[in-house]
């Protein structure tokens, strides 16, 4: 399994803190303070009413898979290959890419239901990878 | 009323260096050598140059080329973003100056050591905090590091919503391949494709083969425009700027604009079709050859569509139809393009549009009167227009 070799983001004042509700185990999603839309990837303003006040709440981690690609060439240190990329529809609207885990690559399918299973590398390192949700299978 | 600046300026030479997986010289050797040959492909003294325009990725600075040319003095001097998306966007520059009377030559290029030097598909990182690092780094701390990672997202999606195959794929790799068999300078010269080897390939970023990716070259491409009236005089048949524009839309990211609620076109390419059919007055049926940006296969058919050659989903039937041949509806790539002849960033398919335009293609189809050439795709990019006198 992964090693630290993992390229860490940036911590800067736009995305730092969903990092850090990684950290605690949260797939964070940020929030409009003013007209409640949310929005990912996250940025400092909201584009539909232009107000910089925000929050953010926390989702369900539950999903279905909008698109995937299965990454074979170029084998970079530390990950699995063949490594799984995938955009997760969140069941809250927004959209967002991980890694699928615990599923064959034979076995995705476009609209597949996921899970969001926080990972920790051994550095202790989190970010949010998906697997297929339980039960939904056969 | 016509567009300000419709048939206002030309493409009056295009120089290009050898392509190689090894150049040996610097970068802005390369540059200067291609910005030479463009000068004397045209008639243009460098000493008459006053403009140049080229990519934020490339290592050549301007003002560096100027002085290594000999060029005059400089009243024009920018670099346009976002990788490949630049590419007809340093024609737009130009155009804009030259149109203007702010420049009256001006010199768009892209050197590049992109095989022995530093190669597109290794990986990006950083340290400094930017906008556009933010940006990046929601896709590698999950190993998602390379362009083709990025597009076969899109790709894939595409794909699926409209039963595109691999073998539709393959079809778009083996037309270009084709013509680069009557390319000398093409790396894909002397070595034909054929479907089994195309499905042979391995799989990089499922669902594109090796043969879905462009090539990696050491080389350089320039280009050089004035205006029309000027071109007129000038050594070689011009070819007229009909029409010329940069695009980006909304929800643009570079190469990942995952968060748009569909995925399965390119908004951006269908503005810069707008802007430029808008502006030339033309439309997809005057269009008789195009330079279709093709970074990877997947790209061509999705742009059959943003361009307006056939309806959504119907990319594929074209290819099957084989309208990208030079026989069909819409020979593309005739040099090969940056699947098949180098990767010098789309400038290098800009000058086989210039050369489309003048009769010189080494696969020349008959009749041609308007080409169409994009700029890189799933980035802000751009569209051209041009024309014979």
């Amino acid at each position: 399994m992964a090693q630290s070799f993992r390229m860490k983001p940036p911590m800067g004042e736009d995305n730092g803190w969903w990092w850090k509700q990684a950290a605690e185990g949260k797939l964070a999603i940020q929030r409009c303070q003013s007209c409640q839309t949310l929005r990912h990837p996250p940025r400092p303003v909201c584009g539909e009413c232009h107000s910089f006040e925000w929050d953010h709440i926390t989702a369900s981690g539950r999903g279905t898979l909008c698109s995937y690609t299965v990454l074979h060439h170029p084998q970079f240190p530390g990950f699995d290959y063949p490594l799984i990329i995938i955009l997760v529809d969140l069941e809250e609207g927004t959209r967002f890419t991980s890694q699928l885990i615990n599923c064959a690559p034979e076995d995705v399918t476009f609209g597949m239901r996921l899970e969001m299973i926080m990972h920790e590398d051994p550095d202790g390192f989190r970010l949010p990878m998906f697997q297929p949700a339980q039960g939904a299978a056969a | 009323m016509s567009h300000f600046l419709k048939d206002k300026t030309a493409i009056a030479g295009i120089g290009l260096t050898e392509f190689s997986k090894k150049s040996g010289v610097s970068e802005l050797s390369l540059a200067a050598q291609a910005t030479l040959r463009a000068c004397d492909d045209a008639g243009v003294s460098p000493s008459e140059i006053n403009g140049f325009v080229s990519y934020t990725l490339d290592s050549t600075d301007e003002i560096e080329l100027a002085r290594t040319v000999g060029a005059g003095d400089l009243k024009l001097f920018t670099k346009v973003n976002y990788g490949g998306g630049a590419a007809v966007g340093t024609i737009l520059h130009a155009v804009m100056a030259v149109a203007t009377g702010v420049a009256n030559n001006v010199i768009c290029y892209r050197a590049m050591n992109g095989r022995s030097g530093q190669r597109m598909g290794q990986g990006v990182s950083g340290q400094i905090i930017s906008s556009d690092l933010v940006h990046w780094s929601w896709y590698m701390p999950y190993g998602m590091l390379t362009p083709g990672s990025w597009v076969a997202m899109i790709a894939n999606k595409y794909m699926q919503r409209y039963g595109v195959t691999c073998e539709d794929l393959g079809r778009v790799a083996i037309s270009q391949r084709n013509y680069a068999q009557n390319n000398p300078r093409a790396a894909g010269y002397g070595n034909p494709l054929t479907m089994e080897d195309y499905l042979a390939s391995k799989v990089i970023a499922d669902p594109l083969r090796l043969y879905d990716f462009c090539q990696e070259t050491d080389g350089g491409c320039a280009i050089l425009i004035t205006s029309a009236e000027r071109a007129r005089d000038l050594k070689q048949k011009p070819a007229i700027i009909r029409g010329v524009a940069q695009a980006s839309t909304q929800g643009q990211e570079q190469m990942t604009s995952y968060y748009r609620d569909e995925l399965d076109s390119l908004p951006e390419m269908e503005l810069a079709a707008r802007l430029v059919y808008e502006q030339s007055g033309l439309g997809p049926d005057d269009i008789n050859a195009a330079c279709l940006y093709d970074a990877f296969t997947a790209e061509v058919i999705m742009q059959l569509e943003s361009f307006g050659f056939c309806g959504r989903g119907e990319g594929k039937d074209m290819v099957r139809d084989g309208a990208l041949d030079i026989d069909g509806r819409l020979p593309n790539n005739t040099h090969g393009g940056l699947l098949s002849e180098s990767y010098i960033h789309g400038m290098n398919n800009i000058a086989e549009g210039a050369r489309l335009i003048r009769g010189t293609s080494t696969s020349q189809p008959a009749g041609v009167e308007h080409v169409l050439v994009s700029s890189g795709v799933g980035v802000p990019t751009g569209a051209l227009i041009l024309g014979r006198d």
